[in-house]
């Protein structure tokens, strides 16, 4: 009998890929939130332009590259521009509903590395940048974790909607790109204060919504592996909200609101790859744990000379990585379905392979993301002069302004400059 | 007793203010202002409707010091507001009839002279 079609796994993915897509812009307002105005729609358009340019990477080549047969290390060619991708069942989904949702993905996790380089980076090279990463990076990391024959996948790693693919790729991206183009000339030299804290905390619940599409949706499905990682998805950041306030009002005695923002997101992450495989008082304590890391990592990094400046180190390399290892500790058959058991339930060799999963995601980002960076930088020039650094790149990039006066502006007309 | 008006770059207030405290001048105000000095000129594109924009983003520092801290209070501000392009700004250096500090009554150089420094 063939494989067929349910409608319940059909709605439900329908609305997760919704869900996931908004995560971009979501992406944008809280990054935006936390520059200085004359970048905010600089760094808002890193996150948008994402979803076009990696979202059409992804149709013509990316999704065969990731969901391609071909060997164990790469798909193959046959899903160019969409070849093959019909209304067929992909498990339970029209397989093009299946290509769509994972290329949500695939758009969020190129623009998650924006994080790194804002305030500073030329348009032009970051768009040739996230094309090519989402490409030469994103996708094998995707055919290997999640593809039906990927080495990863064969190992037995547990990565339920991501962790190692999205987060720990896109953070040590981050770290090859903050390293190569350099700190900000302001950087350590001058107070960079964020330009509206409101958009981080708007950006930050917004992205909590769409996770939920995220992780429940990875599921595949509208079953209690779905229902399993949508309340994970709930428990984990309210646990790591709250420590991380408490580590706030102990430290500096104020609760603050990008540190809220920065708490939740930092959940987030970390249950991404454990969502639906681990119970929900382990989702909470995992969400407790995973704050301490990403916490002092922030309060770290501020004091280094590498200016990853929205954190995406500390929030989604630590945070994944903290999420990634302790699914290899509190996985339990009893909530996944038979799926495995983590350290703490009896299979020690679990935890290793997840260790493993991380440490090669990290090695394999790392080289090809240095090798990418180092290539665009011999044909076009990767940072925006000093000159235009001081001025914004809202005005030098794209010759707009998140809040213009209007006072002053002489209209042009058709043709004529004077 | 002088008052010292500089434009400056909004970007480089930080580096005047740091360059102003590490030369002892410690009384001031500012205020953002726009203005139009010989920049190239820049266009913005909204949907279609293209502008070109005549003033620019600037900060006015004022600063009212007595007469031998002059020449002080500009070299710090023109060695930090400098980049080199056009646009860096002006200073405008005026007499200035009277200062009164208005917690003590005291007038001119006692009143610019900061708290806790003797007169000299």
């Amino acid at each position: 009998m063939p494989p067929s079609i349910s409608s319940a796994d059909t709605a439900w993915l329908l609305i997760s890929t919704a869900l996931v897509l908004m995560m971009t812009p979501a992406l944008g307002f809280f990054y935006g939130g936390m520059v200085r105005a004359k970048n905010a729609l600089n760094t808002l358009m890193m996150s948008f332009s994402a979803l076009g340019f990696v979202g059409l990477a992804w149709a013509f080549f990316g999704y065969s590259v990731a969901f391609g047969h071909a060997s164990r290390w790469c798909g193959g060619s046959e899903y160019f521009f969409l070849r093959g991708v019909g209304l067929e069942a992909q498990g339970t989904i029209p397989h093009v509903l299946f290509f769509a949702y994972q290329g949500t993905f695939a758009i969020i996790t190129a623009a998650l590395i924006s994080g790194a380089i804002v305030e500073r980076m030329r348009f032009g090279p970051y768009l040739a940048f996230i094309t090519l990463w989402s490409l030469i990076v994103y996708a094998p990391v995707a055919h290997w974790v999640w593809g039906s024959n990927g080495w990863i996948s064969k190992l037995g790693a547990l990565d339920f909607a991501g962790g190692t693919v999205v987060h720990v790729n896109a953070a040590s991206a981050a770290f090859v790109c903050a390293m190569l183009v350099g700190a900000r000339k302001d950087y350590a030299r001058q107070a960079i204060l964020p330009q509206n804290v409101p958009f981080t905390l708007l950006g930050a619940g917004l992205l909590w919504l769409g996770w939920f599409g995220f992780n429940a949706g990875s599921a595949l499905g509208a079953n209690r592996s779905a229902a399993l990682a949508f309340t994970n998805t709930m428990l984990a950041p309210t646990a790591t909200l709250v420590v991380w306030t408490l580590m706030d009002l102990t430290r500096t005695k104020k609760a603050t609101a990008i540190g809220a923002a920065s708490g939740i997101v930092v959940g987030l992450v970390a249950i991404t790859p454990a969502a639906g495989f681990i119970s929900p008082i382990s989702a909470i304590l995992l969400g407790g744990i995973a704050a301490v890391p990403s916490y002092f990592a922030l309060l770290y990094r501020a004091r280094t000379r590498l200016d990853d400046s929205l954190d995406v180190i500390a929030a989604h390399g630590v945070g994944g990585v903290v999420g990634a290892l302790l699914t290899g500790v509190l996985a339990q058959k009893s909530w996944n379905g038979g799926v495995g058991n983590g350290l703490l339930f009896g299979d020690v060799r679990q935890f290793g392979v997840q260790a493993i999963a991380v440490l090669v995601t990290i090695v394999y980002s790392f080289i090809a993301t240095f090798i990418i960076v180092k290539l665009l930088s011999l044909v076009m020039s990767l940072r925006t002069e000093a000159r235009e650094e001081g001025m914004g790149l809202d005005v030098s990039q794209h010759g707009e302004e998140a809040y213009s006066h209007g006072e002053g502006a002489i209209l042009l007309l058709d043709g004529r400059t004077e | 007793m002088k008052l010292v008006v500089a434009i400056i770059r909004p970007e480089r207030l930080g580096s005047v203010l740091e360059s102003l405290f590490r030369a002892k001048v410690t009384g001031l105000t500012i205020s953002r202002v726009q203005g139009h000095g010989g920049e190239i000129e820049r266009v913005e594109t909204y949907r279609g409707t293209t502008v070109k924009m005549e003033l620019t983003d600037k900060v006015r520092v004022e600063i009212g010091v007595s007469d031998h801290f002059v020449e002080t209070t500009v070299n710090a501000i023109m060695q930090a507001a400098r980049t080199g392009d056009v646009g860096d700004g002006k200073i405008f250096v005026m007499p200035v009839e009277n200062v009164y500090r208005i917690r003590t009554g005291e007038l001119d150089r006692a009143a610019v002279t900061p708290v806790g420094v003797p007169p000299d």
